[in-house]
């Protein structure tokens, strides 16, 4: 008979030994599910080295001048920035046990609050807006407070008669999505409901590769600095500050908290502010640096996807680098797959949902092990 | 506006609700056992993509009709309870976060079906969608003609898999509220320790809840496609409404003959605004359908709130939903 | 006489490890049918786990079990059920929102629910019970619930049912009435475990009783030949003389006047019943009673985290020879307080300031020679932990809980430290400096165990926790130190350094608060005590001069009052 128990603690090696295990399997069933669903390689077998060539591919043009001039690489760390900035977002709610899975609503509604103040107030700069880049901070103040109150909402219903939190911002999402048709309805009149790209609030690109103005260093650059600046920050907040600790205590128990005089309401309020209002960062990031424009797919399931990145890296912003960069890379050589194969486009989902089972899995054997006893369960052997 | 608009309508927001009717009593009967399955969306969408490969596969055949609704039910079922069944071993037996794993398998789920249902190597849309309809609308389908001659199109909707929908419903109520398979099933959500200690083999109430669950929900996704919207685009929208089922889990305060009148409500919100113009009197721009749209989910948080804030016990999530269950722990 | 039959159930040799802890080593036990066994034992000395592998909750590491001279293995509860053994756990087993029919129906194959009701009444006539099968179990009370479970095991057709401490929730009736329900069902054929460390209740009720002690079963022996002495000793092991310093109080000044608190819990049910008394600086007051009479109530009310329906908590904050200011007082007022005698000097006269010039009294005022002595008093009730700690009140409390409320289980000596303390400064960031040194200095002064101030305190054992815990509140030299089972489940050496620790902050003049459930320790350690029953004080006893005796009555007592509520 095999029983179960929980682990006192695990070599770190062995860990990431587990992990690393879980991570090999989870890529060969992927190669396994391509035979079934890739017509080309079923004809082929000897394609499936291409197959995992992909995964490279996907994240570096190969005919690239420089690393400046390196699209797929520099798409790579602004998808790596955006879900980054969102699986950040959720963090200090997560670390308090408030299951904040309204990310996408809260980041949505940053992207169509930056939006509305550039489509409303853009272009008016002899008027109102003088100079014309005082729009930008507007806009982000707009996606700042916009996210904060779709984080706000269901938090003061959670500390005042304990709704559930997971249900709630569920639901918000949805309203979030609906309320972003309704605008494009009400600012497109033709009926498309397609909004083109504003003119106005675009952030400056950040011109490192001045041979070449368009080189997707300058474009993607600005992003991913300041969401490696918002990471250093959040990690530096929720292990150095006081904010940081009280979070952790009210996360681990309510009731210690209350014995040290926390006021848990507060703390749950006060974070989960901040997590919407990063949410909305991100949403200003997603209106002014990239699409300046809104659609009910802006954040294309990020909200959803940065929860597992959150929940992979332990919570810990840091490692959260390192995670939101596996999702991306998988999420790019399946892409890369789909080109080369010429599938389906939804195939990368298929490849990060085979992924995640698998580290997902893989907690259980770093959190538990397996003791065998004989049957007659007389004598535990270790 | 005639009574065959109104009828219309009715029964418009009927067949259309029938889709989450499917979604939510699955998803509730796998709350009841604690476990909150955030894979629905990607659970109905496989349901769906199931159903779709079988009667892509039969639906063209010379098998008797009958033969080819239940081979389409039968394989939208299976496929989607085999979603159901990673999901648990992952949070049963693996004890994975609940909410971590369920998103992880719409994500998967959605990606499958969309590379499924856009390979034309092996969906064939005529056998699955044009020839299969006929035999799932049994027996409106034989007097459709009568029906639209009598303004009454609405009605050749109404199918095989609508009244199976409102029959699962009553009998998952039933079952739940009635029986002492429901009894020790609404003890494990409730206390999974209690339930253990009374001799209940937890994990495989757990797994057979979710299972079979899913399967119910994953019909959703097949009705949805093949008899509600008979669309070559159907499945794309289909995630939304699996998200739209967990919505009215909450709404019907985890009831599943509730589900039926529930379901109706959520119909009427999400399909009246096409309606409301017909109505003479009332004008509906184009910008309120999104806010109709909206409603659902508004009213779906009313409730939420609403039941927390009167804190009737039989009106909360199941006590233990979201969380693993381990014998031994300390 | 039960010898002569031949055992219905044997434990042979039963070990059972949690880790590194050793629950059960080596424990042998049988059962016969007809009677009442009750196994003795002190706080956390293995007894339940013991039973928990009985009852499929545990799996043994070792050892045998038989049921009617046949081997068995019990996995699961279901397995204990098919060998008709029951059990009836200390924290209830109840769905809350089913009813008690429902409840008692659970996970039984093939019955139907329409007859539930009927064989439940059939049980409860049998043998005495009181129950409503269509009561949710949310609306019963304690006495109920425990009921419903003892229903749940005979309807289930128990044929050995085991209490885990099944008085430790009731009153003295319900458990007179309990006793005779177990007596018929032991003349009916039935065998009962009843798991206790109350001397009395197994002197009243059981045919033969199993004392164990520290995971080992020490004895078994028929009550009849057992005196309370005797039992006693085998459960402590060798009678350990308690040589706990007791100095006499320093000084004892009144430090909180507790005056008629009234409290309900989250049900409504009353738990604190016009409590009043005072503690005093300088000596260590002793809170006895039977668990849950109001204890944890009392304390976190006083701690700020138990909100109270009437009543005061007054902290009084006697400052001596403070020197006189004019920064809140005017000359004129100054003067007149001194003719009425209100200030000394540094040596103790009165000063009066007859015949001295104005600038002469602002000389003496102004370099300190005016001194008076101050009592400043706060309710402290309605305030919140913070709020108390911002008045500047040093209160310390070392709750009964301890990884669950009083530490953080998975931080390290480190962090915890700082829960007190990480408010400190005006900083947006915490010092981690001065906790790591507090930390690294209990671990060295109090000999905590550890791997090291990261190592989440989860990872020590039972009596190291204690001293991380203990030592943070005591580093703040607290005015008052209220600690609730502060030695519940520690070893001799472990529970000897947190007596002395307790003794030198009563030196120090905090006032202490000792809720204890060994009288001996209590008798040994405290000034005095005061007796707690149901949510009363029934007496406040010097504890120099009290008999145990005295004291098991005033556990104990009930008032009339209790009893016509009961008869309702």
């Amino acid at each position: 008979m095999i029983h179960l128990a929980k682990r006192d603690k695990i070599h770190p090696a062995a860990a990431w030994g587990i992990r690393i295990a879980a991570f090999v399997l989870g890529l060969l069933v992927c190669g396994l599910l391509a035979f079934l669903m890739i017509d080309k390689l079923r004809n082929n077998p000897a394609k499936i080295s291409d197959f995992y060539l992909s995964f490279i591919n996907g994240i570096s043009s190969s005919n690239a001048a420089n690393i400046w001039m390196n699209r797929k690489f520099w798409v790579f760390l602004k998808n790596l920035a955006l879900l980054l900035c969102v699986a950040l977002a959720l963090t200090p709610a997560f670390r308090m046990r408030f299951w904040n899975i309204g990310g996408e609503g809260q980041t949505l509604i940053g992207v169509l609050a930056a939006i509305a103040v550039s489509f409303y107030m853009g272009g008016k700069g002899k008027t109102a807006l003088n100079p014309e880049w005082v729009i930008i901070p507007l806009m982000l103040v707009a996606a700042v407070i916009a996210g904060a109150l779709w984080a706000l909402i269901p938090a003061l219903f959670k500390s005042k008669w304990n709704t559930n939190e997971t249900l709630f911002t569920l639901m918000m999402n949805y309203i979030a999505i609906e309320l972003v048709s309704y605008f494009l309805i009400v600012w497109v009149p033709n009926g498309s409901s397609a909004l083109g790209e504003l003119p106005y609030g675009h952030m400056p690109d950040l011109v490192v590769y001045p041979e070449k103005a368009v080189a997707p260093a300058n474009k993607y650059l600005l992003i991913v600095l300041i969401v490696l600046v918002v990471s250093v920050l959040l990690f530096v907040y929720l292990s150095r500050s006081k904010h940081g600790y009280e979070i952790s205590v009210v996360g681990e128990s309510e009731r210690t908290a209350r014995y040290i005089g926390i006021n848990v309401k507060k703390v749950t309020i006060r974070t989960m502010i901040l997590s919407g209002a990063l949410c909305g960062l991100a949403g200003f990031l997603i209106a002014a640096c990239l699409d300046h424009s809104v659609n009910t797919d802006s954040v294309g399931g990020q909200g959803f996807t940065a929860i597992m990145v959150s929940w992979l890296a332990n919570f810990n912003p840091l490692v959260m680098i390192f995670t939101s960069g596996i999702i991306v890379f998988l999420n790019q050589g399946a892409s890369q797959i789909s080109t080369t194969f010429n599938v389906s486009g939804a195939f990368p989902s298929v490849v990060i949902g085979v992924m995640l089972f698998f580290i997902i899995g893989s907690e259980f054997f770093i959190r538990y092990k397996l003791c065998r006893s004989r049957d007659e369960g007389k004598e535990k052997v270790k | 506006m005639s009574w065959q608009n109104w009828l219309n309508f009715i029964i418009d927001a009927l067949t259309f609700g029938a889709t989450f009717m499917y979604g939510s009593t699955g998803e509730i009967i796998t709350e009841k056992s604690g476990h909150l399955n955030l894979g629905i969306p990607g659970i109905m969408c496989m349901g769906g993509a199931g159903g779709c490969l079988m009667l892509s596969l039969v639906g063209g055949s010379s098998l008797p009709p009958f033969l080819i609704v239940i081979l389409g039910i039968l394989a939208s079922f299976l496929t989607a309870s085999l979603m159901g069944a990673i999901y648990c071993f992952l949070t049963v037996t693996l004890r994975s976060n609940q909410n971590v794993t369920g998103l992880a398998l719409t994500t998967f789920g959605v990606g499958l079906m969309k590379v499924i249902m856009s390979n034309k190597n092996i969906i064939n849309v005529k056998n699955y969608l044009v020839i299969p309809k006929e035999y799932y609308r049994w027996p409106f389908s034989l007097i459709q003609k009568d029906l639209q001659a009598a303004d009454l199109a609405a009605m050749g909707g109404l199918g095989i898999m609508f009244f199976l929908a409102v029959a699962i419903a009553i009998i998952a109520s039933y079952v739940l509220y009635h029986t002492k398979v429901g009894l020790n099933l609404r003890a494990i959500g409730e206390n999974a320790a209690t339930a253990d200690a009374a001799g209940i083999n937890v994990s495989r109430y757990k797994y057979c809840a979710t299972i079979i669950g899913s399967g119910i929900a994953g019909l959703g996704g097949l009705y949805y496609i093949i008899d509600y919207m008979v669309s070559q685009e159907a499945y794309l929208s289909l995630e939304a409404f699996g998200w739209l089922s967990i919505a009215l889990v909450i709404f019907v305060l985890w009831r599943p003959h509730l589900t039926i009148p529930g379901s109706f409500i959520f119909g009427i919100l999400f399909s009246c605004s096409s309606f409301i113009a017909i109505i003479p009197g009332i004008t509906v721009t184009m910008a309120a359908k999104p806010l109709l749209r909206m409603l659902p989910y508004v009213v779906t948080v009313l409730v939420l709130i609403i039941s927390s804030i009167r804190n009737k016990r039989e009106n909360q999530p199941p006590a233990s939903l979201g969380v693993n269950y381990f014998r031994e722990e300390r | 006489m039960q010898n002569t039959k031949k055992p219905f159930l044997e434990m042979k040799n039963i070990t059972k490890c949690f880790g590194e802890v050793v629950a059960n080593h080596g424990v042998n036990l049988d059962v016969y049918p007809g009677e009442v066994l009750a196994i003795l034992g002190e706080n956390g000395c293995g007894k339940t786990t013991l039973m928990n592998m009985l009852s499929g909750i545990y799996f043994p590491d070792e050892g045998h079990i038989l049921v009617d001279g046949k081997e068995v293995v019990i996995r699961d509860p279901k397995d204990a059920f098919d060998l008709k053994i029951g059990m009836i756990h200390q924290h209830f087993k109840l769905v809350d929102i089913f009813t008690a029919a429902e409840n008692i129906d659970l996970g039984i194959k093939g019955s139907s629910l329409k007859t539930v009701n009927a064989r439940v009444r059939e049980i409860a006539d049998r043998y005495g019970f009181n129950i409503d099968p269509e009561k949710k179990v949310y609306d019963m009370s304690v006495s109920e619930k425990q009921t419903v479970e003892i229903i749940k095991v005979l309807y289930r057709g128990a044929d050995i049912l085991i209490l885990d401490e099944p008085t430790a929730v009731l009153t003295l009736q319900e458990i007179r009435k309990l006793f005779a329900i177990l007596r018929s069902m032991v003349a009916d054929g039935k065998s009962v475990i009843i798991i206790t460390h109350k001397l009395n209740e197994v002197l009243e009720v059981s045919d033969r009783v199993a004392i164990m002690r520290k995971g080992e079963h020490i004895a078994t022996v028929n009550t009849s030949e057992a005196t309370e002495n005797m039992l006693t000793e085998m459960m402590v092991g060798k009678k350990i003389s308690l040589n706990i310093d007791r100095s006499e109080p320093l000084d004892p000044q009144p430090r909180l006047e507790i005056t008629g608190l009234e409290a309900l819990n989250p049900e409504g049910i009353p738990v604190l019943k016009n409590v009043s008394f005072t503690v005093n600086g300088g000596e260590i007051l002793g809170i006895a009673g039977i668990a849950g009479s109001g204890q944890k109530e009392l304390l976190e009310a006083i701690a700020g985290l138990q909100p109270l329906t009437s009543g005061s908590i007054v902290f009084h904050n006697p400052k001596k020879n403070k020197p006189v200011t004019f920064y809140h007082k005017s000359f004129k007022r100054v003067c007149e307080l001194a003719a009425a005698g209100a200030f000394h000097d540094p040596s103790g006269k009165p000063v009066s300031f007859s015949g001295l010039s104005k600038a002469q009294i602002m000389q003496l005022v102004k370099e300190g020679q005016v001194l008076f002595n101050e009592d400043e008093a706060m309710n402290l009730r309605d305030k919140t932990p913070l709020e108390i700690r911002e008045l500047g009140v040093r209160l310390s409390f070392v709750p009964e809980d301890r990884l669950g409320m009083g530490l953080v289980g998975s931080m390290g000596i480190t962090d915890n430290m700082m829960l007190r303390s990480y408010r400190k400064g005006h900083s947006f960031f915490v010092d981690r400096k001065k906790p790591q040194e507090l930390g690294k200095r209990i671990i060295e002064e109090l000999e905590v165990v550890t791997p090291g101030v990261r190592t989440p305190v989860r990872r020590l054992s039972g009596g190291n926790v204690q001293k991380v815990l203990v030592g943070r509140e005591i580093s703040s030299s607290p005015k008052v130190l209220m600690a609730a089972y502060p030695v519940r489940g520690l070893d001799i050496n472990s529970s000897y350094t947190i007596y002395n620790l307790l003794n030198k902050q009563k030196q120090n003049g905090a006032a202490v608060v000792f809720v204890g459930e060994d009288l001996d320790v209590l008798m040994a350690l405290c000034d005095r005590i005061v007796v707690m029953n149901s949510g009363t004080i029934t007496g406040i006893v010097d504890a120099r001069t009290v008999q145990k005796e005295e004291l098991g009555a005033l556990m104990t007592k009930t008032y009339p009052t209790d009893t016509a509520k009961e008869a309702e």
